[in-house]
């Protein structure tokens, strides 16, 4: 079952490369990954979605949240969160197929971002199923390239579970 | 005050009143070895940058300071990576110092380049690659601060050549801010008392007790609160010392070559207090049947060890020391009031351990014609009286020390526990012989290991470091053909050691004296002698070479399937 696991870190050097170890050294792959800072230019968000049971989960974040630059851990499975995730799709359109295409991409709200003589390039947000929805449709068509964030997320309501203090620490 | 790097690095080593630095020079460091040709510290010039991390090692675990080591880029840096490996797994607190290329050719390939922080990222606690000269100080005062704190471990600072030789404005800081970081934790005082109502009212208690109780300093604590509620206690590997060896509530230790009485008594409690322990394969065994009737407290400082291996019924996050000292005052005021049905219960559980003891004690067949390892070490207990620090290296030797050695203090027990290092005791002794200058540091190591970093003579005798080096020599790497002995049907591949060095005309030639013992009766006045002479001395003592290590729990075996020894009139290891 897919985990999204939400972190606050130091945004430095390193600090991706000893998150992802703790992954790599036990043979786990990461489904997806984000990483960007955030208001505080000094903090990264990053938002990752696993495959592994809840109890490797919960002992996984134990770990992470026991590095100096990981400043404080969530586990955002239990649903009362939101998730994003943008995908680019790069499609060969025939031009007889343009005004089709259009159609079908605005079932899903999906933008043009690009327009070339025979190909569009689509920007769509939505959650992980929603975005796979949509590559779906668009796979009758010739997809040359897919591009996708991974999800972000955050947990809905003035709850979060990040709270940074002077001393430090998460709660 | 502006300084160069390298003047940097050395005030701020000052300022955490580091005394001795163990390491080698090489090209990337020059101008800090320049530094420490006239700075107030001490420098150990190792033979091998391995047993420069371990001899920090020694130091850190003989005296419960910071250990230092300092070696260059490249292969000065990947040879220390052992000893790194080594204090992560044992928690030991050090602060590892690499050189490394100029910041601009960090990347190229250059001469001597290796990526030590990438190397040692998933084996230190934290690591650091400078990036600015200014930053050194703040940098330092972390690496410090979090080697030693909370569940410590090893801290790499890898420091490029450039910084160390253009200038900065150095202030040292006083406090250490770090925002993803909180070491310490106070235990929530419900727990404390319903552990403390817990352990009274179980019927077959037993503390488990670790390296964390070394490491917390709470040795005088555990038996404090052993004795008031009465409970029996083992210790692990490294928790070896934290518990005296002879005491009527001692157990020894626990595990794959633990005592009988250990495991069953572990094996029938009803509550185990677990206490600065992670619950590790070579203790547990098959994990279902570990202490499978017990309900389980878990005294833990590093919350990512709780419920790792073992759910717990109690889970108490906090330091064992602490929690130890919070307990006692509910202990004592519980046991005052205990009806007398309660000593009567208790007396039949310590009975029950008593008979245990007795039935299934430590022992070996001592014999006349050849000097039997047991025998040895017990000899080694006798005439330093339990007062010497023990180095251990890694094999069979090492399970004997544990089992027949009497221990009476913490810190006195220094062993590559987690990592199972060969290589390890020699340069360890040397460390803690550094830190504790009086004390007598006996390192007990096997003829193979030994080998591994004998190359430290050199050290020892350069410094006249009063160290007694005991090869316990079975002309085998013993652990491995016990195994293959007992496992693959006596063949034994890749174990004949029966061509080693003369190890004690080998000390002469480094200037050490060296004995030779193979006689048992020669046995007790050679010891005796050679822990008299107040330099360094190495005995080479040759033993049976097909001793086993018993009792042993198979891997991944339960540890209720032991399987004893079997001996003709065995000598038993006395508990008095
Ligand atoms: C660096 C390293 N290599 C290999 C091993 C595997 N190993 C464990 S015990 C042992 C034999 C040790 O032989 P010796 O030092 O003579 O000690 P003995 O068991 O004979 O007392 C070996 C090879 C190890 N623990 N460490
Ligand atoms: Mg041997």
């Amino acid at each position: 079952m897919n985990q999204t696991i939400s972190l606050l870190v130091e945004n430095k050097s390193g600090v991706l490369a000893r998150i992802a170890g703790l992954f790599s050294a036990r043979g786990y792959n990461i489904e997806s990954l984000s990483v960007a800072k955030t208001d505080d230019p000094t903090l990264s968000h990053i938002t990752m979605v696993v495959n592994l049971e809840p109890r490797v989960v919960a002992h996984l974040l134990k770990l992470l949240d026991k590095m100096i630059d990981v400043i404080s851990v969530a586990n955002l499975s239990d649903g009362k969160t939101v998730e994003r995730e943008l995908v680019l799709l790069k499609v060969r359109v025939d031009p007889s197929q343009r005004m089709e295409i259009l159609k079908e991409a605005e079932l899903f709200r999906a933008r043009v971002i690009d327009v070339g003589s025979d190909s569009y390039i689509f920007e769509a947000t939505g959650d992980t199923e929603k975005i796979e929805a949509f590559i779906e449709l668009f796979r009758k068509y010739e997809i040359e390239e897919v591009a996708r964030t991974g999800a972000v997320a955050m947990a809905r309501g003035l709850t979060s579970p990040h709270r940074v203090t002077a001393t430090g620490g998460s709660s | 005050m502006r300084m160069k790097g390298a003047q940097i690095f050395v005030e701020c080593l000052l300022r955490e009143n580091v005394e001795v630095i163990f390491g080698i020079p090489g090209g990337v460091v020059l101008s800090i070895y320049d530094q420490l040709y006239d700075a107030p510290i001490k420098h150990v010039l190792m033979r091998h940058e391995q047993a420069a991390a371990h001899a920090a090692d020694g130091y850190a675990r003989a005296s419960g300071k910071v250990g230092v080591c300092l070696a260059t880029s490249g292969p000065g840096a990947t040879n220390l990576v052992t000893g790194i490996v080594t204090a992560h797994m044992d928690s030991v607190p050090l602060v590892v110092f690499t050189g490394n290329v100029p910041t601009h050719l960090i990347g190229n390939d250059a001469f001597q380049e290796a990526d030590i922080v990438g190397i040692t990222r998933p084996c230190t606690k934290h690591n650091y690659l400078v990036r600015r000269t200014e930053d050194l100080p703040r940098i330092i005062k972390e690496a410090f601060y979090i080697a030693s704190t909370g569940r410590p471990g090893p801290v790499l600072v890898d420091m490029p050549k450039d910084l160390l030789l253009s200038d900065a404005e150095f202030s040292y800081p006083e406090t250490v801010s770090l925002r993803g970081y909180r070491p310490v934790v106070e235990a929530d005082p419900h727990q404390i008392e319903a552990a403390a109502r817990a352990l009274m009212e179980a019927q077959r208690p037993v503390v488990y007790a670790g390296g964390g109780i070394i490491t917390s300093g709470a040795s005088a604590e555990l038996l404090e609160v052993a004795e008031l509620a009465e409970i029996p206690v083992t210790t692990t590997l490294m928790g070896i010392g934290g518990f005296p060896t002879v005491h009527r509530l001692s157990l020894g230790m626990l595990g794959m070559h633990g005592t009988w009485y250990a495991n069953t008594a572990i094996s029938h409690a009803d509550l185990l207090f677990a206490i600065g322990v992670r619950f590790d394969d070579r203790v547990t065994g098959k994990l279902e049947e570990f202490a499978a009737d017990a309900k389980k407290i878990h005294v833990e400082i590093d919350p990512s060890e709780i419920n790792k291996n073992v759910p717990v019924d109690l889970p108490i996050l906090g330091d064992a020391k602490l929690v130890l000292q919070q307990l006692k005052p509910h202990l004592v005021k519980m046991r005052a009031e205990m009806p007398p049905e309660w000593h009567r219960e208790r007396r039949a559980w310590l009975d029950q351990i008593e008979q245990w003891k007795r039935e299934h004690p430590l022992c070996y067949d001592d014999d006349d014609e050849v000097i039997k390892p047991q025998r040895l070490i017990e000899e080694i207990a006798r005439v330093t009286q339990g007062d010497a620090i023990i180095s251990v290296d890694v094999g069979q030797h090492q399970m004997w020390a544990a089992q027949f050695y009497r221990f009476k203090r913490p810190r006195t027990w220094l062993s590559s526990s987690g990592l199972g290092a060969m290589g390890f005791g020699f340069p360890a002794a040397i460390g803690a012989q550094m830190a504790r200058p009086d004390q007598l540091v006996v390192a007990i190591v096997g003829d193979g290991g030994f080998q591994m970093t004998m190359q430290e003579l050199a050290t020892v005798a350069e410094h006249r470091l009063p160290i007694k080096v005991v090869i316990v020599n079975n002309a085998y790497l013993g652990m491995v053909r016990q195994w293959q002995q007992i496992f693959f049907n006596g063949r034994y591949s890749a174990v004949d050691l029966s061509l080693s060095p003369d190890f004690a005309r080998l000390a002469e030639a480094f200037g050490i004296v060296g004995y030779r013992v193979t006689r048992p009766a020669a046995l007790a006045d050679t010891i005796k002698e050679a822990f008299s002479i107040p330099g360094p001395v190495v005995l080479d003592v040759h033993v049976a070479p097909e001793e086993n290590v018993y009792p042993m729990v198979p891997p991944g075996a339960s540890i209720k399937e032991m399987i004893e020894g079997q001996y003709k009139s065995p000598k038993t290891f006395q508990l008095t």
